[in-house]
């Protein structure tokens, strides 16, 4: 798909037990930076960041600084979230590229 | 290191200290038990004590001893912070100390443990703050963890010996006949403190309801006790009952209280005079419901209900669908009040309730206990003691004591917490053997260990989802992904025990 | 043979925790708000948790059915996502006429032809929520091959006709009729609406069985709470399995004999009956009380 860029900060995801919080910003000449608050980082700190810089790659994102709260949130929600969170950043609110989302997220 | 028969690595200085475990059935205690040091008191001499202070000079407590507390007040307990305030005031350093369970508002006991005053724990379970400065590292010597049948095994044979006991008593008079279920804050049952009293040496009695002699019911006779100490409050009513006895609205809980109460109904053991004994925890209080509208239905009574006794066994006594409460704690203040006011309740020391060293505890009478569980792995081995995170933070109770001796023990757990699978390939830590444990219950459905053929026969057309463990687990893993082992030094921080005095299992210090 | 849909718990699409759990309560069908449940900020973050939910979670047996927004608010962003991910049904709210189920059934066709899916495997909904459209359920019900039921919404519906719920329900007997009549009139399933008290257990049992004595399939339901009640009120008696086990033992029998006529204690058994069987073992079935092929 054609590639997003971050172009101001924007926010996705609550609080709540099993969602997580995402807070994007640009991060010229940084990459991508994550920093991550979970309660469980023992167990699933690396799939999370995983998950996120998956998502961000796809989405063509390549400078991005992100702070992620998360509250026991499964892979799917992390990905949602990451996907929500980079196209409001985008300030795409409508008529989304879904072929070209669909194309790498099987 | 030398490998238990569940394959956990115990080191060597402790697998020789203690043993290691070798099965639920492998020790079986032929011995003396241990006795306390008397001294008796005249005619005319007195009891009472003016203040905790007075009453730790007079027992003589010093460096290097061993005291004890009850947690029948749980989080409402005043008594353990108190004494343990006036101790270090005192300047005694290097104490053992062996309550029977230790609670949240006991988290002082770090400052204790920093200055020395505190250099050993023995306990049923540590709670979250005090648990995970311990997973941390916080002492030297591991915390040893015992189930409360162990506890009272380990009094009994002498593996803990008492010096002093400072018990809590909602009521006593000034020759320390004391019970729970008068008085001010009345805590019920003193089940875990009668145990106590008959083996320390110095028995002292912290009251806040002094009563005319003679006080009773006496749950702990005079013949045991050397001091009484009044004091203006000794705890918080409110507290006993904090988190444990709600009734739960949560329909994933509700869901596998309903499986539950399904496999019990339909267990060949549900019949007139059978027995049971429910947790506390949210799933384990509804199967309580569902119970009680099973038995209405079908015109079935029970001969009793133990242990831990909560509002909702109460009502089952006062509607007579239970014959007869054993309460070695009581949950609430409800099942307070009817241990007071209702002879069919009645109160029961730890050793009777569960040690396998007694010479046959209520236990062994147990036809059905509902359990709970941190983690269950596919060996079917439970941790009811360390969080997910590597992190103390729970208490063994009377887990293994019941599964083991119980003939159908149910494990009821919801298959996902957060995103932590509750079922997996390996425990942290191991508190109750996968042997002791016969059916687990989640809200996909149930799961029958297969040593128990005569149950999965008897299940065949039970109208709920069966699986097999590694399917409970490998849906759990489907859902949640596979988390990533919790890394570990070697320090030890704690030492399982069996309820027969062996090691199942050792806590390591967590990786910072 | 069609499926159940005794109850349909609505939960809503922004809730992480109740998309992961919504199917082990026993619901025949869940649906995934994103309309009234979703405020208008939250929509595209919703949007993105079903999608990515329905893409990567199983929900086994259990039907999945979303309820997307208006084409004026994303509606079409909602149809575009949720036929990617495979949903079961899109359902329309406050539906009027057929042409708003035609309207959407070109974009769902254009959608399943863009990703490649096959043309009709998306099946469609339609709540009917206002007068005109309770008015027009025949046309409503009968809009498109791929509609599999239509439900009434009451809540919005009594405000329409200027009155509110009661609970002996007799200001919707009329809708209840009619889109009954327009489900059975177009070979489709009849839903009923939600019960919104939800600790009042026992006047939803009453309204549940008001409904199932109309005739409706099943009710929505918004708390997992309400799901047994709903399936248990749905389940047969004993005495009407047994019939029902005699009725396919006789046609049995009778196709074993070769006999054209069948025949149960001396009255014959005619094809309602013996739809009405095959109904009933299948409820008695999803209420673990009978197994397929048992007679």
């Amino acid at each position: 798909m054609k590639a997003l860029t971050i172009q101001k900060q924007a926010i996705a995801g609550t609080i709540e037990s099993s969602d997580v919080q995402i807070i994007i910003d640009q991060n010229p000449g940084k990459g991508i930076e994550i920093e991550l608050k979970s309660s469980l980082e023992k167990q699933y700190g690396r799939r999370i960041r995983e998950v996120i810089e998956e998502t961000l790659a796809n989405l063509g994102v390549k400078e991005a600084k992100l702070v992620v709260e998360d509250r026991g949130a499964l892979d799917c929600t992390i990905k949602a979230r990451t996907i929500a969170v980079v196209h409001r950043s985008a300030g795409i609110t409508e008529n989304y590229d879904w072929e070209g989302i669909e194309a790498w997220n099987v | 290191m030398v490998r238990n028969k569940i394959g956990r690595e115990i080191p060597e200085r402790y697998a020789k200290q203690y043993g290691v475990f070798e099965g639920a059935w492998a020790r079986k205690p032929n011995y003396k038990r241990a006795a306390a040091k008397v001294s008796t008191i005249y005619p005319g001499e007195s009891k009472l004590l003016s203040s905790i202070r007075e009453a730790i000079e007079k027992t003589g407590l010093k460096d290097g001893m061993t005291i004890s507390f009850h947690h029948h007040f749980r989080e409402g307990d005043y008594v353990m912070n108190l004494v343990m305030d006036e101790i270090d005031k005192m300047g005694v350093k290097n104490l053992s100390i062996a309550p029977s369970s230790i609670a949240n508002i006991h988290e002082p006991l770090i400052d204790y443990i920093k200055k020395g005053v505190v250099t050993n724990i023995t306990s049923s379970g540590l709670r979250d703050k005090l648990g995970s400065e311990i997973s941390k590292g916080l002492m030297e010597n591991p915390v040893v963890i015992r189930s409360h049948g162990g506890r009272a095994r380990a009094i009994e044979s002498g593996d803990i010996h008492i010096d002093v006991a400072f018990l809590g008593a909602p009521s006593s008079d000034e020759y320390g006949n004391a019970n729970g279920s008068h008085g001010n804050a009345i805590c019920g049952s003193l089940g875990y403190a009668r145990i106590d009293a008959k083996y320390a040496d110095k028995v002292v009695i912290i009251t806040d309801n002094l009563v005319p002699y003679p006080n009773t019911p006496i749950s702990i006779p005079q013949t045991d006790v050397d001091y009484i100490v009044v004091i203006d409050s000794i705890g918080d009513p409110n507290g006993i009952a904090k988190g444990a006895t709600r009734f739960t609205k949560n329909p994933k809980e509700l869901l596998i209280a309903k499986y539950a109460n399904q496999v019990i109904v339909n267990s060949p053991y549900f019949k007139d005079g059978f027995s049971f004994q429910t947790g506390s925890g949210g799933s384990a209080l509804a199967v309580a419901r569902y119970l009680k509208e099973d038995m209405i239905k079908k015109n079935v009574k029970a001969s009793f209900a133990l242990g831990g006794i909560t509002q909702q066994m109460v009502e089952l006594l006062d509607e007579g669908l239970v014959e007869k409460l054993l309460d070695v704690q009581s949950f609430d203040r409800e099942a307070g009040q009817s241990i007071k006011e209702n002879e069919n309740h009645y109160e029961i020391d730890a050793a009777m309730y569960a040690s396998p060293a007694s010479k046959s505890p209520v236990v062994s009478k147990l036809d059905v206990v509902i359990l709970s569980a941190l983690e269950l792995d596919t060996d079917f081995n439970v941790n009811v003691i360390v969080g997910s995170d590597g992190m103390i933070r729970g208490a063994s109770g009377g887990h293994s004591d019941t599964a083991a001796a119980s003939k159908m023990s149910i494990i009821v757990t919801p298959l996902i917490r957060g995103r932590i699978s509750t079922i997996l390939d390996k425990v942290n830590t191991v508190v109750t053997p996968g042997e002791s444990v016969d059916v687990v219950v989640t809200e996909v459905g149930i799961c029958i260990n297969p040593l128990r053929q005569d149950l999965i026969e008897h299940f065949k057309d039970l109208p709920i989802p069966q699986y097999t463990i590694q399917e409970l687990k490998n849906k759990a893993y489907e859902i949640a992904g596979t988390p990533d082992p919790i890394e570990y030094d070697d320090k030890i921080v704690a030492l399982i025990e069996y309820r027969d005095g062996s090691l199942i299992d050792v806590v390591r210090k967590v990786k910072e | 043979m069609e499926r159940l849909r005794r109850a349909m718990m609505f939960l809503p699409a922004s809730n992480p925790g109740m998309l992961r759990d919504a199917y082990i309560y026993g619901a025949d069908s869940i649906m995934f708000d994103l309309e009234d449940s979703v405020s208008l900020k939250e929509k595209d973050t919703s949007r993105f948790l079903v999608y990515q939910a329905v893409k990567t979670l199983d929900y086994g047996d259990t039907e999945t059915v979303v309820r997307i927004n208006s084409l004026d608010a994303g509606g079409r962003d909602d149809i575009q996502a949720m036929v990617r991910a495979g949903i079961d049904v899109i359902r329309l709210p406050k539906t009027e006429t057929a042409q708003d189920i035609i309207e959407i059934e070109e974009i769902i066709e254009e959608v399943e032809r863009q990703c490649g899916r096959e043309v009709g495997s998306t099946k469609m909904m339609a709540a009917i929520e206002s007068a005109v459209g309770v008015l027009n359920a025949v046309d409503i019900a009968k809009a498109s091959d791929r509609l599999i039921g239509i439900a009434l919404g009451a809540e919005d519906y009594v405000t329409n006709l200027h009155t509110k719920r009661s609970p002996e329900g007799q200001e919707l007997y009329f809708a209840r009729s009619m889109i009954l009549h327009a489900a059975r009139a177009a070979g489709i399933a009849a839903l009923d609406t939600v019960y919104s008290d939800v600790n009042n257990e026992e006047g939803l049992r009453k309204e549940v069985e008001i409904i199932k004595q109309l005739g409706f399939d099943g009710k929505s339901v918004i708390n997992p709470r309400q799901i047994p009640i709903v399936n248990d009120v749905f389940t047969p008696t004993e005495a009407e399995i047994e019939n029902a086990k005699n009725v396919i033992h006789a046609i049995e029998e009778a196709k074993a004999k070769g006999s054209g006529v069948i025949a149960l204690n001396g009255k014959m058994i005619d094809k309602p009956i013996v739809q009405r069987a095959k109904r009933v073992l299948m409820l008695a079935e999803a209420a673990n009380l009978y197994r397929k092929g048992e007679v």
